[in-house]
């Protein structure tokens, strides 16, 4: 493991403990208001100052990556899994199911990633409590994320459907699920761990652009979407430096896990 | 074969929109809010003109008749009335189209012309210090979300397109990078080196061919990231295209209207894919 890479883990770490940590670092919590502080600058009270309306902004940044940091890699893993069942299990079967499968694929791929999101965003109720619009922007990227790594898994599962220790698998008897649960899925084990850790990073930028397009998590929860929406009330860069801290944690994070996954680029090429 | 080539892909064309209009329209129909019409609650109607108002909307609840009225009345060149804005979608889109297709259009231009320079003169050059720069510069840009730069380059007073373009060119970069550089690594390129024959002449007898189908094939996906990226870069710089149009129709639940911009948005990817396919085959038929 290079340098680079172990100084990335030990970031993506540290993050994910502080955030965790959050409740003991910032016990006023994301959503408590200093009336009589707001809009102020860092100061002692409040180390990256407060918000329009008075909440503490370190507590929310804290908030933020905890919401971001923990239901990224839950839709990563839901995506991940549609993916394994769609694109594996259509390779695997082969013939008019995997030309369906990769029909509805291609069908999805046809639209911008952002542009499907909104949409399907604007299909579902926008006026909800925060705790549901948490739960549809992540589910939503889940769900709408599988389709490029289904495209991999279906050609990967093909190419396992036709070699030779598959055969001699079913020479031997062992047929339906059992063939693909026992011989084919462990070997898609490799593309669907490489496709799992790319899609936080990506599920995390697109949270990130929801929420500042106002359709992602809803207030008063925090997220890095909501936090960087901030940024459209800034009239100059130099003016108020701290409201970019969690722009610049966010840049910090996923080039975290972009050093990290360098090697699971590898494998899943 | 290259006639066949098109016919095939008209047809997948065809079928997809179809398609895609069959799905969108259902995600229309059972979307939650569908069956409420705020007419009804006109203190001016009586029983019987709210129940007929009922009446209209019952037919609109089998989704096959709804999908084939709505794509009657396309095919009429009617794309129905936009709830939001209350102006007929056709005019809405005939007005936007264009600043969406020159802000895209330049976009792609500007972000090519950065793409190529930097990669092919890293080729060149062959500067571990210069590829790690252009490596890093895309790296870093790829990080950001694509709204946060749509802001940056509000803050900047920087115009819409260099956002686009920086938004689309880390993506493009690295295909094109690794492209060129198996491109130069064949063994054709090195004895032509070794002939002594200049760069460009090279990079246009040696290198296009070789590389320029896939080139091609990663210019027709950048289409469809510009076109996505163009929603944040519209919405946020208060310009009036296509991508501003998507944002207001998805804030305000503007489904009729977000149903047409679907289906414009993959007629207008499966046409940059396509062409570029096409493209690219042809190239690779005169290359052969």
């Amino acid at each position: 493991m290079s340098f680079w890479r172990k100084l990335a883990a030990f970031v993506l770490v540290a993050a994910l403990a502080f955030s965790l940590a959050a409740n003991w670092l910032a016990p006023g919590g994301y959503a408590k208001q200093y009336r009589e502080a707001t809009d102020a600058s860092p100061s002692r009270q409040h180390w990256l100052g407060t918000d329009e309306i008075g909440r503490d902004r370190f507590a929310r940044v804290l908030y933020g990556t905890r919401i971001s940091l923990l239901l990224a890699p839950a839709a990563a893993l839901l995506s991940t899994l549609v993916a394994a069942l769609v694109g594996g299990l259509a390779g695997y079967l082969g013939g008019m199911w995997a030309r369906a499968a990769m029909t509805v694929t291609d069908l999805f791929l046809s639209l911008p990633w952002l542009f499907l999101l909104i949409t399907i965003r604007a299909l579902m109720p926008l006026n909800v409590s925060p705790l549901v619009s948490v739960l549809v922007t992540f589910l939503l990227l889940g769900m709408l994320g599988w389709t490029s790594a289904a495209r991999v898994l279906c050609a990967t599962s093909s190419s396992l459907r036709n070699s030779d220790f598959v055969r001699q698998a079913r020479a031997s008897g062992i047929r339906g699920a059992r063939l693909f649960w026992i011989h084919v899925l462990p070997n898609l084990k490799p593309v669907l761990y490489a496709q799992f850790w790319i899609s936080i990073p990506a599920f995390i930028l697109s949270e990130a652009n929801l929420g500042i397009l106002g359709l992602g998590v809803a207030e008063p929860l925090p997220s890095w979407g909501s936090l960087l929406k901030e940024l459209e009330g800034l009239v100059s860069v130099g003016e108020e430096p701290w409201k970019f801290v969690p722009l610049f944690l966010l840049v910090i994070v996923v080039t975290s896990f972009q050093l990290v996954l360098s090697n699971s680029d590898e494998v899943a090429a | 074969m290259l006639r066949r080539k098109l016919a095939r892909h008209g047809f997948a064309i065809f079928a997809t929109v179809l398609l895609g209009g069959f799905l969108s329209a259902t995600l229309v129909r059972f979307a939650p809010g569908f069956d409420v019409d705020e007419s009804e609650l006109d203190p001016h109607l009586n029983s019987a003109s709210i129940q007929a108002l009922r009446d209209s909307r019952t037919r609109q609840n089998d989704i096959v008749h709804f999908y084939v009225q709505s794509l009657r009345r396309a095919l009429n060149g009617d794309l129905g009335r936009s709830l939001s804005l209350g102006q007929p979608v056709t005019t809405l889109l005939r007005e936007r189209i264009p600043l969406t297709f020159r802000l895209v259009g330049v976009a792609l231009v500007l972000s090519w012309a950065a793409v190529l320079g930097i990669a092919l003169t890293g080729t060149w050059l062959r500067l571990p210090a210069y590829d790690g720069l252009g490596t890093v510069l895309s790296g870093t840009l790829l990080c950001i979300p694509a709204a946060v730069l749509a802001l940056l380059s509000v803050l900047w007073n920087v115009p819409g397109t260099l956002a686009i373009a920086l938004i689309i060119f880390p993506r493009d970069y690295r295909y094109t990078r690794n492209l060129l550089a198996r491109a130069y690594a064949q063994p054709h390129v090195l004895a032509a080196r070794a002939k002594g024959l200049n760069e460009v002449r090279i990079l246009f007898w040696h290198v296009v061919p070789v590389a320029a189908p896939q080139l091609l094939a990663v210019a027709g996906v950048s289409v469809s990231l510009a076109i996505g990226a163009a929603i944040p870069v519209e919405a946020l710089c208060g310009l009036a295209g296509v991508g501003q149009l998507a944002w207001q129709a998805a804030l305000g639940r503007d489904l009729p209207l977000l149903m047409n911009i679907t289906l414009l948005m993959t007629l207008v990817t499966l046409l940059a894919n396509s062409g570029a396919d096409v493209a690219g085959s042809m190239l690779r038929g005169e290359s052969a």
